[in-house]
């Protein structure tokens, strides 16, 4: 029964903490109890939602996907040079996003899976290499995706806003993450993705095939990329050649102040969520108290942290409970 | 004592065996027939004739020393390895499987010595891996859990299918891979070791459940180091040895020694010690009184100077925990380490050496050497404080002192630049000697040492040894080949499941002896 006590207190820590976070800053932050911070909360954090999302598979199986980043904005290039350059229909190029991050997804898989590359280094190639990518196919030109109002602007109302301001992005992200909580919950890819993390040579003497499923979450990842890299498009307009470094690990960071562990295993979704907001509230509060980036990006790394420990805490008490 | 050293001197056997058959009771179906199974390894014959015939409704025990093949001889059923030539049938048909997942569809399960479930997935989830009940596109857990409570209930095994298992017991973790194997309607289970980490207790609720299968008619390959558990639970006993069928016998007919004989018959090429070299009133250099640590239960025991006290007992022993908690490399929870008549604190490796203890891991690959690196930074790693000249390394003397090594114990190598990587395995754990000999270690603890060496270079690392030990140096020796104790050491200890459960003078060791003592649980 302890035990169980024990186990309750670290699940509704994160949500705890979110809480008090925004409590924190209504009370003390500059008019942070309001519609605009809210929504700002909302948006800014999309294309995270998104990644973190996806890599939740990922570090699920026990592997790390440091690409997220730069797939997100390789993607989002290619979809702004259709648009651009090749004139294609809107529609197109979205799904041109999409597909470009789900291939980058899938070269992942293979070279974790089937050549038994390690995630950190596979991934770590892929992030040069996308990067290196996004900024050849657009000759290390800007793309501007169209704004409000242009003949092309729909998708901008149809994902980000609407034109009485209200902010849509937030269905599609819950409805994603509805998705994927079913995927992970209850299909057998989400079984497998467990089964893989918690103990990979159990699994395969299970005889379940390990390579083709944990290919098939990496290019879920990939999928999930390009879907922030949609909403990243919509949201900020503009995309920039050579960036995208670096925002994985907010997704990872996201991931990981969830609550989910980086030795693979175990993890949930509402958990990544509440991570990536509890980092988006951070933002926020911070700027509504007049404490400018450098303060943010100190405090992430700070709950990053104070996350990690308690994962490493709970590993122990874990591995207690087997003996 | 008799001696069965090959198949057909055993043929006595078989006849009674057969015999007893034809005019006893019907003779129950035969569920499979393995006969004459090769297998080499590059270098290795592992199995050679091997043999074994499990009928339906038995529970048949596996044994044989360390490396007699059961292992091998099992994976070969289970479709990890293929074999070289021989003949498996089950039920009847002859069966080439080619990984465990097809010898699963077939019917026969195995349980692994170590427990392979995913701790965070549920019992039922563990159960019903890889075959999950679907409800269209979606898993039907409900189902999955309904199902895994009848099994559990069908063998009375109290376990909430819903809870991970993660949080059971290593005892009911087991009964999930039982049942898990079952849930593949397997007629034949293969058990490797299942009661070599549980308590009594839980054995009589492992055994009660074996019981319940072998009712229902299941056969079962009961694979044990515990001699005494044979009589209790298994039908009939199979014997192997060096990867041969030695035989196969009524449990209830034969004794436990007449079981060890057959175990043991190996032939020895080298003279066992007759005497030991040790003088009577040598000192005591070592003493371990009353260790205790993770697997090492109440161990005391003294070395003297000039002594090779030979450690014998089966993998699991807890000899290699001992000396690791000894030379500091685990932590001791209790227990107190004498030198030269001095208690010693020994915290960590560092303090160990400090005091002159050297320690040869058994995997030296793994924690004896650095291989990617020369002979000369191998030799001097143990004693770099001694090779410094300010902060710098003092490259000549280090040159100067591994040449003297490598000219002394006669280690081949074309120079002391070259990659450790790059020589044979007993020059490599000569260079573990060297490295400990330049640290000035007076007593030497080799795990395994000539695990993994050919024939002519365990002579030298033989040789070596003796030497080492008439120059007043003291050696421990962990062996798990019974010829190779009873050439090298002075007096052998003999240890079972943490605890010591004999010791012996070289000129009262047999084989059969240590063999008793390293399968009795105290």
């Amino acid at each position: 029964m302890e035990k169980n006590k024990k186990f309750n207190f670290t699940k509704i820590l994160a949500p705890m903490v979110l809480v008090l976070l925004y409590l924190f800053f209504s009370i003390f932050g500059r008019n942070f109890f309001s519609d605009d911070y809210l929504i700002n909360i909302l948006d800014g954090s999309y294309y995270i939602g998104f990644m973190a999302i996806g890599v939740t598979f990922v570090i699920i199986t026990g592997g790390i996907d440091l690409s997220l980043g730069t797939t997100m904005m390789c993607a989002a290039l290619l979809g702004g040079a259709a648009f651009n350059s090749w004139h294609w229909p809107m529609g197109w190029c979205l799904l041109l996003v999409v597909f470009v991050a789900t291939v980058i997804g899938f070269l992942n898989g293979v070279l974790i899976a089937y050549l038994n590359l390690p995630p950190f280094i596979a991934t770590l190639g892929t992030q040069m290499m996308g990067m290196g990518f996004g900024a050849i196919c657009t000759r290390v030109q800007t793309m501007r995706y169209p704004t409000f109002g242009t003949p092309e602007g729909w998708f901008k109302n149809f994902f980000y806003k609407t034109t009485g301001g209200f902010p849509v992005g937030i269905f599609w992200l819950m409805g994603f993450f509805l998705i994927a909580l079913i995927l992970l919950s209850k299909t057998k890819f989400g079984r497998y993705t467990f089964a893989i993390g918690s103990n990979r040579e159990a699994a395969r003497l299970s005889g379940i095939k390990i390579n083709p499923w944990l290919t098939g979450v990496y290019t879920f990842c990939g999928f999930c990329s390009g879907l922030a890299g949609i909403f990243y498009a919509a949201v900020y307009t503009s995309i920039i050649p050579s960036t995208g470094n670096g925002m994985e690990l907010l997704g990872i960071a996201g991931v990981v102040i969830g609550g989910t562990s980086m030795a693979g295993g175990t993890g949930t979704l509402v958990g990544t969520l509440i991570g990536v907001y509890i980092m988006s509230v951070l933002k926020q509060g911070l700027m509504s108290m007049g404490l400018q980036s450098h303060w943010q990006t100190f405090f992430t790394g700070v709950v990053v942290i104070g996350a990690v420990l308690l994962d490493q805490y709970r590993l122990k008490q874990g591995t207690r409970v087997k003996k | 004592m008799q001696h069965y050293t090959n198949k057909k001197e055993f043929s006595s056997y078989f006849e009674i065996l057969e015999n007893h058959e034809r005019d006893g009771k019907p003779v129950a179906e035969v569920l499979l027939q393995m006969t004459d199974i090769q297998k080499s390894f590059p270098g290795v014959h592992a199995l050679d004739n091997a043999c074994l015939e499990v009928k339906k409704g038995e529970v048949h025990g596996l044994v044989g020393e360390n490396g007699a093949g059961k292992s091998t001889l099992m994976k070969v059923l289970t479709g990890i390895y293929k074999r070289d030539s021989g003949s498996i049938k089950f039920r009847g048909n002859e069966i080439h499987v080619n990984n465990t997942r097809e010898s699963q569809q077939l019917g026969i399960g195995i349980i692994h010595q170590e427990i392979n479930l995913m701790p965070h997935l549920t019992v039922a989830e563990n159960i019903f891996i890889g075959k999950e009940p679907m409800k269209g596109l979606f898993l039907d857990e409900k189902k999955a859990n309904d199902d895994a409570r009848k099994m559990l209930n069908a063998l009375n095994i109290d376990i909430d299918p819903t809870i991970p298992t993660g949080q059971l017991t290593v005892a009911k973790q087991q009964m999930v891979e039982i049942v898990k194997a079952l849930s593949y309607d397997s007629e034949l289970l293969v058990m490797d070791e299942p009661t070599s980490s549980l308590t009594d207790n839980e054995i009589e609720e492992l055994f009660k459940i074996i019981r319940n299968l072998k009712a229902r008619g299941h056969g079962i390959i009961y694979i044990s180091h515990r001699l005494d558990e044979l009589p209790i639970i298994t039908d009939r006993v199979t014997v192997m040895r060096d990867g041969q069928y030695v035989g196969t016998v009524e449990t209830t007919k034969v004794t436990k020694s007449e079981i060890i004989s057959m175990m043991v018959g190996r032939t020895i090429y080298e003279e066992p010690k007759v005497k030991s070299t040790v003088p009577a009133d040598a000192p005591v250099i070592l003493e371990a009184r009353h260790l205790c640590g993770n697997n090492v239960k109440d161990v005391s025991f003294c070395l003297h100077k000039g002594e090779i006290l030979g450690f014998a007992g089966l993998i699991g022993a807890g000899r290699t925990e001992t000396m690791r908690a000894l030379f500091g490399a685990d932590p001791l929870d209790r227990g107190e380490i004498v030198v030269n008549a001095e208690t010693i604190t020994v915290k960590s490796p560092s303090d160990a050496i400090s005091h002159g203890i050297g320690y040869l891991s058994e995997d030296r690959k793994g924690f004896g050497l650095a291989i990617g690196l020369a002979v000369r930074e191998n030799s001097v790693m143990a004693n770099l404080d001694a090779f410094l000249k300010g902060p710098f390394t003092n490259d000549q003397k280090i040159d100067v002192t591994t040449i003297d090594y490598v000219g002394k114990i006669n280690i081949k190598t074309p120079s002391i630049s070259q990659l450790v990587v790059n020589l044979s395995g007993g020059n490599q754990q000569k260079i573990v000697v060297a490295k400990w000999l330049i640290r000035n270690s007076d007593v030497l603890i080799f795990d395994e040492p000539t695990r993994g060496i050919d024939v002519g270079a365990k002579q030298e690392i033989y040789k070596l040894m003796n030497e080492l030990v008439a120059e007043g140096k003291s050696i421990i020796m962990i062996s798990s080949e019974l010829p190779e104790l009873l050439r090298m050491s002075d007096r052998i200890v003999v240890m079972c499941e943490g605890c010591i459960t004999g010791e012996m003078n070289i000129e009262d060791a047999t084989q059969e002896k240590i063999m008793t003592l390293a399968t009795s649980k105290m």
